[in-house]
């Protein structure tokens, strides 16, 4: 692939190209990652030519520029040329080559790279395997139809660390509490879908960026060289919490996968086990700080009094002001009029969470978060925050609801 | 080039005037307003757009006034008169250019959107066994009975084509100096405008009580609302400027070389003629 | 005829104080007005400028939470670009065109201050949400980027319906004055001021004013169909009612990127009459930058989807946007020719109008060629979305309108003022901006290549020392302005040399035939040319 397009350079016949692909060989110090995908080697190829092409059209300029700035200054040349336009062969040549040789880079030192790449992108063979990434506020969720499983994935940075009360980590902001999982040396499709507004999946070191539409399916693909630990962000502006929604994806050898896969589907049947059981208090108040910390605490705060205007408070006493729509619309889901949930009735409470609050940043949890995690999450919030209710919810109660909905 | 000017080659230059500044006051409150009564402070934005709206109505009566006893007194000649046309040329333009937007947002949504919806893969796709029909209220919307093109929609394209039929033999008859003629016919524009006006507040009674069709309902409804709703807007506000223009005439104003009012006018309620003919076809009949 | 004369008596005693300037009909004073309102955007689109830079100086949240940081950059976009860029450069054309091509004033006067006056009150709609926040209404402005996205946008608090409100009255206030501009110079030319002899500057501001009439009634469009799908249940831009959240991105970028050709087309106008007079030589290739100007404004049409490619158009979309886009760079490439080819030659001296001048060719080369690099739609899976697409459009804006501005301010000011500025100060000025600007902005395409998202209120600890060193050049390019603001104002109290009516010997045009400052009222009969 890479000497075809080479070939077609040479081909085109233009001696920056026949020099570029000698200057590209020597790797910038700021480059893109390592590329690791078929494509990531697209785009660091076609950034290195059209940079290498660049900086020499601006050294040209440049140097023209100065040029004149030096000779044609008036203790240099005293009297001004009065010509308007080129009138000679010669100059009209000058006037002429730098646009011929636009066209001729526009079109075809960089055309053709371009528009193979794209198709590298666009690739639309079969994939061994299909990995499902649903972004919502401030999350991904990645599910593996095949095999049964999935998962949140949440920033692991502790907020002492964002503000400054506790030393900054070497991947702060680039962790997260459960990567992707990927096997290498397979290619690999990625659906993606939002359940809220546009985000960006990105990871440099894949080459790959799609932004997720609402309502809609992106689809992208990888096949990763090597085993390691890829680190990216979300590309898209996506509200408060956009900065603190890194994607990390651990790339391992097929056979650690599997070992990987069969893990995974163990912990989650014992996740699906637990829910059957009765928790005890203890229990569940420390899941749903963990469970809270990692899926609430970014809009509700970790002290539970949310945001003003935005997020409604946790804590029961500290009234919320914001927009009459936005009271209405919770109002209308069971909110007393200050926003505090937690003096309502615990059916609301548990629909809430479970269904989400559609129009506002409140997802419906109920497909991110199993049943234990919600139970222990509403324990947690019903009785922490001064909240002094005394309710403990088992996950089965949370199995029922659900049930409850889907008849 | 030449310039035959009546006034000694001046460009007449309006004195200092206080309706820019009030009427962008007005349009300030009249913001405000509407951004807090959307978000439910109604008393507040009350106020504040009844302020604005009281501000508009003497603003508009005060500015065109001056307008009018400008032209009474004879200041505007040709070269003024030119201005006026090349202006109300492009704000035409502009108008057009505004539908056109709306026209674009129907054919995406109903060209692109729709069927690209209906094309994801059924494994995942949130919206599985959705359709690409229209008219669609989308993968969620609730059922409703869309328009009829051969009903009130026909009647009124017949209604409307018919006023710019008499508008523009009103013109005809002011370059001719009949002035009662001409007043008719624009009393008769106006009579037609308000019929079409009021048979169009009709069908959207019916379709909120008996189709079922409102804003809400997916895309059909609301580029159905936006598209005849911004149209129905500019028929109102063609009303006015008729109005003017009746009053004018009946008051004696226009004369067979002094009428840009009349035709500047006349171009307006062409240019919705045309934009009701583009509804009819691509919103009612295809 | 006798009523023409009492006005033209009473127009020679305008009225003075408030009132001058709140009902004034005058091209002159309605152009100052724009542009002493573009400035003063320019100090608080700054001053965001500068408080997004404390925040990101160091890893960590310090200054601001996210919910601000966001309110600021969406604030700090929309006020760049349409309360400071754009009065600016409509100022200018205020004041200059009709001086330009021997017009009494501009066709339609009233209009002219209407489409002044409504610029105040976008910029109020736009900040009263702060405002509200203190008295418990709301949550602040508008936080979803300069862009509005659907649907966050759809989700955002009150300060977007006020945002809504404000683009509609931006809307309407350039709809009417590049009317206002078509018709003053389709119908104002002084006798003998045919087409190929207007100046390039007034060529530049035909096809700015075309453009603006074409694109902005998308954005209207667009806001009310927002404002609808917050709320009033409309689904243009929600799936669950078979609408689609890219409509909105189509119809932002429909408008979005002829906007940079109507930040840009203006500055690249007046930039030649500069190159021009401090050449002492006639401009090079009026023809083929006039032919430029109108192949960029028909381009800029159709290639919006160049900001879409993540956004999961089918591949043949991407292709065409690519190469559609790629197109533009022959006539920017022209328009650079025709540049070097007024100075190729000419009798150079430096004076600051200059210097910004040349400044603009360098900093403008720089973004147009990274622009080169954006249009390909492979290439750009790793830029978009990332620093690297922050510092370009930075180097485009700032390096084209914001320096091109700067140029012609000094290059003017002398005319309005009478009085030249203070050419040390200037070089300090230009110097200091040079390498503050390319301190802030340099760095940032780096951090683009490295991976840094845009639009993020935190940062990895990798991206450190250049955000750091960002955050340096920002406050010098900050502080650098303060020089500008006190020699002008310097000039205004009557400090300096008075200037001639030619103020540079180099000067052509009409607008230099007449003394320094121009009279309240000029060419109330045409010149002849």
């Amino acid at each position: 692939m890479r000497a075809k397009i080479r070939l077609q350079i040479v081909l085109a016949g233009t001696a920056m190209g026949a020099f570029v692909t000698n200057t590209v060989r020597a790797k910038a110090f700021y480059n893109f990652p390592t590329p690791v995908t078929p494509v990531a080697e697209d785009t660091l190829f076609i950034h290195d030519l059209f940079l290498a092409i660049i900086t020499v059209l601006f050294i040209i300029a440049l140097g023209v520029l100065l040029y004149s700035v030096v000779r044609h200054r008036r203790s240099r040349n005293p009297e001004p040329a009065t010509f308007t336009g080129p009138r000679t062969r010669r100059q009209w040549m000058w006037s002429a080559v730098p646009v011929l040789v636009m066209i001729v880079i526009d079109y075809i030192v960089l055309g053709i790279p371009s528009v193979e790449a794209i198709m590298t992108l666009s690739n639309k063979g079969h994939d061994r395997l299909v990995v499902v990434a649903t972004a919502s506020q401030w999350k991904w969720h990645y599910a593996y139809p095949r095999y049964g499983i999935g998962f949140n994935s949440v920033l692991s940075t502790p907020r002492d660390e964002i503000y400054g009360n506790a030393p900054k980590d070497k991947h702060f902001l680039l962790e997260v509490n459960h990567p992707l999982v990927l096997p290498t040396g397979e290619k690999v499709g990625i659906v993606l879908k939002s359940t809220d507004v546009i985000h960006g999946f990105w990871v440099p070191a894949f080459g790959i960026k799609q932004d997720v539409i609402p309502g809609y399916l992106r689809k992208t693909w990888v096949k990763i060289d090597r085993p390691g630990t890829y680190r990216g962000q979300c590309s898209e502006l996506c509200g408060v919490g956009h900065s603190f929604m890194p994607i990390v994806v651990v790339a391992k050898t097929p056979a650690a996968f599997h070992e990987w896969v069969v893990a995974e589907q163990a912990r989650e049947a014992g996740a699906r086990a637990a829910a059957t059981q009765t928790w005890s208090r203890q229990r569940l108040m420390t899941r749903g700080k963990v469970v809270f910390d990692r899926n609430c605490a970014v809009c509700h705060q970790a002290s539970g009094l949310g945001i003003p205007g935005t997020f409604p408070p946790i804590a029961t006493g500290h009234p919320f002001s914001a927009s009459k729509a936005l009271l209405d619309k919770l109002s209308a889901r069971g909110f007393y009029k200050d926003g505090r949930i937690v003096e309502g009735p615990l059916s609301n409470h548990i629909d809430i969470v479970l269904h989400g609050i559609p129009g506002t940043p409140m997802p419906a949890f109920g497909k991110q978060l199993n049943a234990s995690d919600i139970a222990s999450v509403i324990t947690y919030e019903r009785n922490a925050f001064g909240n002094r209710t005394g309710q403990v919810v088992q996950p089965s109660r949370i199995v029922a609801a659900r049930r409850a909905k889907a008849n | 080039m030449s310039i035959s000017q009546a006034h000694g080659g001046h460009y007449y230059l309006p004195k200092p005037s206080p309706y820019p500044a009030l009427m962008s006051t007005a349009l300030l409150l009249l913001g405000a307003g509407g951004a807090l009564a959307v978000n439910g402070y109604v008393l507040p934005a009350g106020w504040l757009a009844g302020a604005g709206g009281l501000l508009v109505v003497y603003v508009l009566s005060g500015w065109v006034g001056d307008v009018i006893r400008e032209n009474r007194r004879g200041v505007y000649g040709e070269k003024e008169g030119v201005s006026f046309r090349w202006g109300m040329g492009w704000f035409i333009a502009s108008e057009v250019i505004f539908f056109s937007s709306l026209f674009g947002v129907l054919f995406y949504e109903r060209n692109i959107a729709v069927p690209w919806l209906a094309s994801l893969n059924s494994h995942y796709s949130p919206w599985a066994g959705f359709k690409a029909v229209w008219p669609t209220s989308g993968p969620a919307g609730a059922a409703f009975t869309p328009e009829h093109a051969w009903g009130i929609p026909a009647l009124n394209t017949l209604i409307l084509l018919s006023s710019g039929v008499t508008v523009t033999w009103g013109l005809q008859q002011i370059t001719k100096g009949h002035r009662r003629a001409a007043t008719w016919a624009v009393g008769a524009t106006i009579l037609l405008g308000g019929v079409f006006l009021a048979l169009q507040c009709r069908e959207f009674y019916l379709a909120y009580t008996e189709l079922h069709l409102t804003l809400g309902s997916g895309v059909y409804g609301a580029t159905f609302f936006i598209l005849t709703g911004f149209h129905g807007l500019h028929v109102t506000i063609g009303m006015i400027m008729l109005s003017v223009i009746f009053g004018r005439c009946l008051k004696g104003h226009f004369g067979p070389d002094n009428h840009f009012g009349f035709e500047a006018v006349s171009w307006y309620w062409h240019f919705v003629d045309v934009v009701w003919l583009m509804l009819f076809i691509f919103v009612y009949w295809l | 005829m006798s009523t023409v004369d009492i006005d033209a008596m009473e127009e020679q005693h305008h009225p003075r104080g408030i009132t001058r300037w709140l009902y004034t009909t005058n091209h002159k004073d309605i152009g100052i007005l724009y542009i002493a309102f573009g400035f003063l955007m320019f100090i608080v689109g700054g001053i965001l400028a500068m408080l997004i830079r404390a925040e990101l100086m160091e890893p960590g949240m310090k200054v601001m939470g996210p919910e601000l940081y966001n309110q600021i950059i969406s604030v700090h976009g929309l006020v760049m670009v349409f309360a400071a860029l754009m009065p600016v450069s409509a100022g200018m054309v205020n004041y200059l065109i009709p001086m330009m091509i021997g017009a009494p004033d501009m066709a339609l006067p009233r209009l002219n201050n209407f489409s002044f006056w409504l610029l105040p009150p976008a910029a109020i709609l736009l900040v009263l949400p702060w405002l509200l926040e203190f008295f418990g209404i709301g949550n602040g402005t508008l936080d979803t980027g300069w862009t509005m996205y659907a649907p966050l946008s759809v989700q955002s608090g009150p300060g977007m319906d006020f945002a809504i409100f404000a683009v509609l009255l931006l809307f309407l206030s350039s709809t009417l004055a590049s009317i206002n501009i078509l018709v003053t110079v389709l119908n104002l030319r002084a006798p003998g001021m045919t087409w190929d002899k207007i100046p390039i500057f007034v060529w530049s501001w035909v096809n700015t004013a075309v453009l603006l009439i074409v694109v902005f009634p998308a954005l209207a469009g667009a806001a009310i169909m927002l404002l609808l799908d917050r709320h009033f249940g409309t689904h243009f831009f929600s799936a669950a009612g078979g609408g689609d959240p890219l409509l909105w991105v189509h119809m932002f970028w429909f408008f979005g990127h002829p906007e940079v050709y109507i930040l840009l087309l203006p500055t690249a106008g007046i930039l030649v009459h500069i190159l021009s007079t401090f050449a002492r030589k006639p401009v090079y290739g009026y023809k083929a930058q006039v032919y430029s100007f109108a192949a960029i404004t028909m381009i800029s049409v159709i290639v919006w989807a160049h900001h879409m490619y993540t956004s999961g158009l089918p591949t043949a979309a991407n292709i065409y946007f690519m190469f559609s886009t790629m197109a533009i760079s022959i006539p920017v490439g022209i328009l650079f020719i025709c540049w070097f080819g007024t100075i190729w030659k000419g009798s150079m001296t430096f004076e600051t109008p200059m210097l910004f001048a040349l400044g603009y060719i360098v900093l403008f080369g720089i973004g147009g060629l990274t622009g080169l690099i954006l249009s390909d739609a492979a290439a750009d899976q790793q830029y978009h979305g990332a620093y690297f697409v922050i510092a370009h459009f930075h180097y485009t804006l700032i390096g084209g309108p914001v320096m091109g501005v700067l140029a012609a301010s000094y290059y003017y000011l002398p005319k309005l003022t009478g009085r030249m500025y203070d050419e040390t100060l200037g070089k300090w000025h230009f110097w200091l901006t040079m390498i503050g600007f390319n301190v802030t902005f340099f760095p940032q395409f780096l951090l683009g290549i490295d991976g840094m998202p845009r639009r993020i209120a935190d940062y990895a600890v990798k991206f450190a020392p250049l955000n750091m060193a960002s955050s340096i050049g920002a406050f010098v390019l900050g502080a650098a302005q303060l020089i500008f603001l006190y020699n002008v104002y310097r000039t205004l109290v009557g400090a300096g040399k008075p200037a001639t009516g030619r103020v540079w010997d180099g000067a052509q045009g009409l607008e230099f035939t007449l003394p320094s400052p121009p009279p309240y009222h000029t060419f109330e009969v045409p010149p002849t040319v």
